[in-house]
C-alpha cells in the first residue's frame, strides 16, 4: 500500500501511540483530582503543554488543548467575534478557507456579522493590498489560513502581519493545520493572536489539537463547564492525547529538519511526470507552495472514478479535501482560483509525509499512467 | 554591516568607590554564565564598562540573554573603529546604510571622553552628519526625535559606533551583596520578594515549609517550579530547603488559643528559618510581607512575630500594592504558578478570626506552656535540601513518554 493522502490524515507514529496507551492505562487520573494520582495526570498535562510551547516558541500559558483543528478554528473565530461584538462586527477572511473556518463565518453572518471573503489569484493567494483596502473601522478579526489544504498555496502571513501592525486592535487568526511541520512559521514574530493545530495531521491522534491564544488576547469560551484550560475550554482534559501530541510534534519537527528538501524532490518529480501527460493540469503553484501537496485535474475523467481505480492498485490519494469530498459541488478553492468548473470537478490531491519515498512516487506515477490508459479506453 | 561587539554599561556600580572591582568581577561572572551557549563570544571588562566581542555569535540572541542580568544598566550593539576621521566616516556610512529605510530621519550624538581627539563633539556631529547627508539620498536630520540616533563615542583606545540603547535589568550583580534566606511559600508575593532581593545583589537560598498530609506533594511541586523560575532568570543554581513542619503546626494547634495560632506559626517559621540561616552562614531573611495585606502583616503582628530574632528581616515588598506585586509576578512568569490552587503551610489552619493586633506578652505566655525547641530542632534536622539547577528542562519521571 502506498499512502499519499497525508493532508487528510497521517498514520500515527508508533511512539505517539505508545505514549497514548501508557498514559491511558497507567496514569488515567483526572488532572483536576486532588490526590496524587490526579497530580500525576496534571504533571503529564503540563509537561505536554511546556513541550508544545517550546516547540512553537511560545509560552506554556498560551497553549490550550482542543479536540482538533475544527474546534480550534471555531473557538478562535466565534470566541473573538462574540467577545468583540460591541467594538465592531466586520471580519475579513478568504474565499478558500477550510470548511471549519468558512462555515463558521457563514454562521456568524446569520448572527449579524459582516464578512468580507477576499478573492485569490490564479495561484490561490490573497492579496495583502486587497486585504488592507477592506479593513474598516469596525473590523475586529482577520482570519487567513497558512497553507491551503487543497492546493498547498502558502498565504503571505508575514506581509499580512506587517499590514496588521498598523491596526493593533484587529485580532489575527491563522489556521495552521496544514502548515505545521511542513512550512515553518514564527507565531509571535508575525503578531498572530490565534493559531490552530490538529495532531492527526502530524502523526498524532485524531481528536487532539491545540489553539494558541496570545497572552493578553481574549475570547468568549464556547463551552460552559468545569473551567478547565483557564476557563477557555471546559471539559476533562485528554491527557493521553496531549502527551502523544507533544511527542508527535517533537518527532515531526525533528524530521522537518532534514525532510523538507527530499519531500520537495518527490513533489518535483510528481509534477514533472504529471505535466508530461496530456490532459493533466497541475493547480499547485510552483512558488510559495507547501512541499507536501500537489493538486491536479485530469480532463474527461471523474476524480472519483480515478481514485477508486488507483485504490485497486493499493494507492491512496484524494479528491480535493477529505472533508468536502463527499459533497458533490466542485472545490471552492479551485473555483476561486478561476479553474473552470469541469476541471475543478476532476481534481486529485496527492499529499505526502516525511516517510514517503521517491520510489513510491515512481510507482504511483506508473500506476497512474496505466490507470489513465485503461480509463481513457473505456470512457472514450 | 554587522555589529562586532555589545557595549555593556554598568548601573550603580559606577558609583562605587574602592569596591568597584568586586562588583565588576561579580558582573563578569554573571555575563560569563549567560554566554555559555555562545562559546566564541569573549568578554572584555574595564572599570567603566564591559564589551562582549561577538566573534561571529548571534548578537540578537546574546542580547536576549543579557537582558536578565542584574547590574547592567543598558547595552548597545556597537562597532569598533580606529581613531581616524576617514575611518569613522566610512564606518558610519556603512552602519547607517544597513539600517536606513526610505523616509527615515537621523541625528549624530557624539561623546568624547578623550579630549585629545582632533575633533570636538560639535565638529564630530557636523563632519559625520554632513558626510552621511551627502552620501545617502533621502536622509534627513531630526534632532528632537530621530528614527536613528547614531552615537559616536570617542575613547582613548578607539571610537565606538552604536545606534540603539537597550535597557538592562538594573540593580546590582548577583551575589555582590552576600547571602540571604528567602521564605518561599506558594503565594504570589514571596517569589517577587526573592526576585527583588536578587536584583539588589543578594544570593538567595529558599526555605519552604511542608506539612504533609495537610499540604500535598503538588504544593511542594509548585514551590519547586517557583524556585526554578527564579533560577531561570539568573541562570545560577539555588538551594531550596524543605522543612518538615507538620509536627510543629500540630503542636501549635494543641497548645495555643486559636486566634493566636497564626502569630505563633509565623514565629516558629522564623525561628526555624533563622537556624537554617545560621547553618548556611547567611546574614538576612527575606520575606514577601507587604504592610497591612493580611492579618500577619499588620505592624502589631510584625512586632510580635519579629521578636524571636534580631537577624535583619528584609521585606522588599513592604510598601507595595498588590496590583504592583502582581505586575512583577507576571513579568517574571511566576504568577501562573502561584495561582495554582493548592493549600500551603500558610493557608491551612487559618483561624476564623486571627488577631490583627497580637500582643507580645500574650503570645509569649501561650508558648511558655510547651517546649517547642525540640520540635524546632527536629524540623531543622529533617530539612530536605534540593538544588535547583538552571536549564528550564526539568527532568521528569515521564520523559520517555515525550
Amino acid at each position: 500500500m502506498i499512502y499519499f493522502d497525508n493532508s487528510a490524515t497521517t498514520k500515527p507514529y508508533k511512539e505517539a501511540l505508545h505514549s497514548f496507551v501508557t498514559v491511558s492505562s497507567s496514569y488515567f487520573g483526572n488532572p483536576s483530582s486532588l490526590h496524587s494520582f490526579g497530580g500525576q495526570a496534571e504533571k503529564l498535562l503540563s509537561q505536554a503543554r511546556e513541550q508544545i510551547a517550546k516547540l512553537l516558541s511560545v509560552k506554556p500559558n498560551e497553549i490550550y488543548f482542543t479536540s482538533g483543528g475544527t474546534e480550534g478554528n471555531n473557538m478562535a473565530i466565534k470566541g473573538a467575534a462574540y467577545r468583540n461584538r460591541n467594538k465592531g462586527r466586520h471580519i475579513i477572511t478568504s474565499s478558500i478557507e477550510h470548511a471549519s473556518v468558512y462555515n463558521t463565518m457563514e454562521e456568524l453572518e446569520q448572527e449579524g456579522f459582516e464578512i468580507t471573503y477576499l478573492p485569490v489569484d490564479v495561484e490561490g493567494r490573497v492579496s495583502v493590498m486587497d486585504l488592507e483596502r477592506n479593513i474598516r473601522k469596525d473590523t475586529i478579526l482577520v482570519s487567513i489560513m497558512h497553507v491551503n489544504n487543497e492546493v498547498g498555496t502558502i498565504q503571505p502571513i508575514e506581509d499580512i502581519a506587517n499590514t496588521l501592525r498598523n491596526y493593533p486592535d484587529i485580532l489575527f487568526h491563522v489556521d495552521g493545520v496544514q502548515g505545521i511541520g511542513k512550512v515553518p512559521l514564527l507565531i509571535h514574530e508575525n503578531r498572530i493572536d490565534f493559531y490552530s493545530l490538529s495532531a492527526h495531521k502530524f502523526h498524532g491522534l485524531k481528536g487532539t489539537g491545540v489553539l494558541f491564544i496570545r497572552d493578553g488576547a481574549r475570547l468568549t469560551p464556547l463551552f460552559s463547564g468545569g473551567n478547565q484550560e483557564r476557563k477557555i475550554r471546559s471539559g476533562t482534559e485528554n491527557v493521553a492525547g496531549a502527551v502523544s501530541m507533544a511527542k508527535a510534534l517533537r518527532l515531526t519537527f525533528l524530521k522537518q529538519e532534514t525532510g523538507i528538501s527530499p519531500m520537495e524532490k518527490i513533489q518535483q518529480l510528481l509534477r514533472n511526470r504529471l505535466e508530461e501527460i496530456d490532459g493533466i493540469q497541475v493547480h499547485t503553484p510552483i512558488d510559495y507552495a507547501a512541499p507536501h501537496i500537489l493538486n491536479f485535474s485530469i480532463t474527461g475523467i471523474k476524480s472519483e472514478v480515478f481514485i477508486h481505480a488507483l485504490e485497486q492498485k493499493g494507492i491512496f490519494v484524494s479528491t480535493t479535501s477529505a472533508c468536502s469530498s463527499k459533497k458533490k459541488s466542485p472545490s471552492r478553492t479551485l473555483v476561486a482560483m478561476d479553474v473552470p468548473e469541469s476541471l475543478a470537478d476532476s481534481s486529485i490531491r496527492i499529499s505526502l509525509s516525511y516517510d514517503n519515498t521517491i520510489e513510491e512516487a515512481e510507482e504511483v506515477m506508473k500506476a497512474m499512467k496505466q490507470t489513465l490508459n485503461q480509463l481513457r479506453k473505456v470512457m472514450n | 554591516m554587522n555589529y562586532d561587539r555589545i557595549l555593556i554599561r554598568y548601573g550603580e556600580i559606577s558609583t562605587k568607590g574602592r569596591n568597584r572591582n568586586k562588583f565588576v568581577d561579580k558582573l563578569r561572572k554573571s555575563v560569563r554564565i549567560a554566554l555559555i551557549p555562545f562559546p566564541k563570544a569573549k568578554i572584555e571588562a574595564s572599570r567603566d564598562r564591559m564589551y562582549v566581542l561577538l566573534n561571529g555569535e548571534n548578537g540578537i540572541e546574546i542580547i536576549k540573554s543579557l537582558k536578565n542580568i542584574f547590574g547592567i544598566q543598558s547595552f548597545s550593539p556597537a562597532i569598533k573603529v580606529e581613531r581616524d576621521v576617514e575611518a569613522l566616516k566610512q564606518a558610519s556610512l556603512e552602519l547607517l546604510q544597513s539600517l536606513f529605510k526610505a523616509g527615515q530621519t537621523f541625528k549624530v550624538t557624539a561623546k568624547r571622553s578623550d579630549k585629545a581627539f582632533e575633533l570636538n563633539t560639535n565638529e564630530i556631529n557636523d563632519t559625520v552628519g554632513g558626510y552621511l547627508l551627502s552620501q545617502i539620498p533621502g536622509l534627513t536630520v531630526n534632532v528632537k526625535n530621530p528614527d536613528i540616533n547614531l552615537r559616536v563615542e570617542v575613547r582613548k583606545e578607539a571610537i565606538y559606533l552604536s545606534c540603539e540603547t537597550i535597557k538592562g535589568a538594573g540593580g546590582l550583580p548577583l551575589g555582590s551583596g552576600g547571602r540571604a534566606m528567602l521564605m518561599l511559600s506558594g503565594g504570589i508575593d514571596s517569589p517577587v520578594a526573592g526576585f527583588m532581593a536578587m536584583k539588589r545583589g543578594l544570593e538567595i537560598e529558599a526555605v519552604h515549609f511542608f506539612s504533609p498530609p495537610f499540604t500535598s506533594e503538588r504544593s511542594k511541586e509548585k514551590v519547586i517550579d517557583l524556585a526554578r523560575k527564579l533560577v531561570d532568570i539568573t541562570k545560577v543554581s539555588m538551594k531550596l530547603h524543605i522543612v518538615p513542619f507538620t509536627d510543629v503546626q500540630q503542636a501549635i494547634r494543641e497548645q495555643v488559643p486559636e486566634n493566636y495560632t497564626m502569630t505563633s506559626t509565623r514565629r516558629m517559621m522564623l525561628r526555624i528559618t533563622d537556624e537554617i540561616r545560621h547553618n548556611r552562614e547567611a546574614l538576612a531573611i527575606v520575606t514577601g510581607e507587604s504592610l497591612g495585606q493580611v492579618a500577619s502583616q499588620t505592624l502589631e503582628s510584625m512586632y510580635a512575630i519579629n521578636e524571636v530574632t534580631n537577624t535583619p528581616i528584609l521585606r522588599p515588598l513592604i510598601s507595595m500594592d498588590k496590583t504592583d506585586i502582581i505586575k512583577i509576578a507576571e513579568q517574571i512568569d511566576t504568577f501562573e504558578i502561584s495561582n495554582r490552587p493548592f493549600e500551603d503551610c500558610c493557608t491551612i489552619f487559618v483561624p476564623a478570626s486571627p488577631k490583627t493586633k497580637p500582643k507580645r506578652e500574650k503570645v509569649n505566655q501561650y508558648e511558655s506552656y510547651f517546649d517547642f525547641e525540640p520540635l524546632i530542632q527536629e524540623a531543622v534536622q529533617g530539612v530536605e535540601v534540593l538544588t535547583i539547577k538552571p536549564g528550564s528542562d526539568k527532568q521528569s519521571e515521564f520523559d520517555e513518554l515525550f
